[in-house]
């Protein structure tokens, strides 16, 4: 029964993993600013249940469980918000989002 | 296994870095600081496990909330300021 516990928890600490580093290349790779908010935050909050339901797998029935519940419930409820007032103080400042689509080129790569 | 996600956590935490330093607006830097305090959080936590010492999460539960706290504080420090005109075309990232 614990190594199936312990294998759950490594494939979802591995795939948490993964999520947040693609959360990371897509907050470097994206044009410009509010498809790099898109792509750091959706990723944060997937990566952020997925580790943390790992660990949790390992903790068990104990007070450890209870504080990274909170920890899960406090993640969930502040990083979207934070995303939500980055994108909103950017479009209020005059940062204007890039309307046009990105035209793709005869390779089928979209230009700016 | 837990160092397995502490590694990608922490190059993670590098590239977010690396967005601070090249963000061309004032924003993307403010969203560097915001990734790179909830990956500290979930660092924290891993960290905890990976050593055996589970008052890490409290450590943790506080840089959650506090990180939360200074990315708002910080957002309305530079709510009504107006963004240069330059920095509305894209940067083309190939």
């Amino acid at each position: 029964m614990s190594m199936m516990i312990d294998i759950v928890s490594w494939i979802l600490l591995l795939s948490g993993g993964a999520f947040v580093f693609i959360g990371g290349i897509g907050a470097l790779r994206m044009p410009n600013f509010y498809t790099r908010v898109h792509a750091a935050s959706l990723t944060d909050s997937m990566g952020t249940i997925l580790i943390l339901a790992g660990i949790m797998l390992q903790a068990g029935w104990s007070l450890a469980l209870i504080k990274l519940l909170a920890i899960l419930v406090f993640l969930l409820l502040t990083c979207p918000t934070a995303s939500y007032a980055l994108a909103n103080a950017a479009l209020l400042s005059g940062l204007k989002p890039d309307a046009k689509t990105l035209s793709p080129d005869d390779k089928g790569r979209p230009t700016p | 296994m837990f160092f397995a996600t502490s590694i990608a956590i922490l190059v993670t935490m590098a590239l977010a870095l690396a967005r601070a330093v090249m963000g061309p607006s004032v924003y993307d830097r403010v969203l560097a600081v915001n990734m790179f305090g909830t990956k500290t959080a979930l660092l924290l936590s891993v960290v905890a496990y990976l050593y055996g010492r589970p008052d890490f999460l409290d450590l943790a539960l506080t840089y959650a909330l506090i990180n939360f706290v200074g990315v708002l504080a910080v957002l309305e420090f530079f709510q009504n300021r107006t963004v240069s005109p330059d920095l509305n075309k894209n940067d083309d990232v190939r």
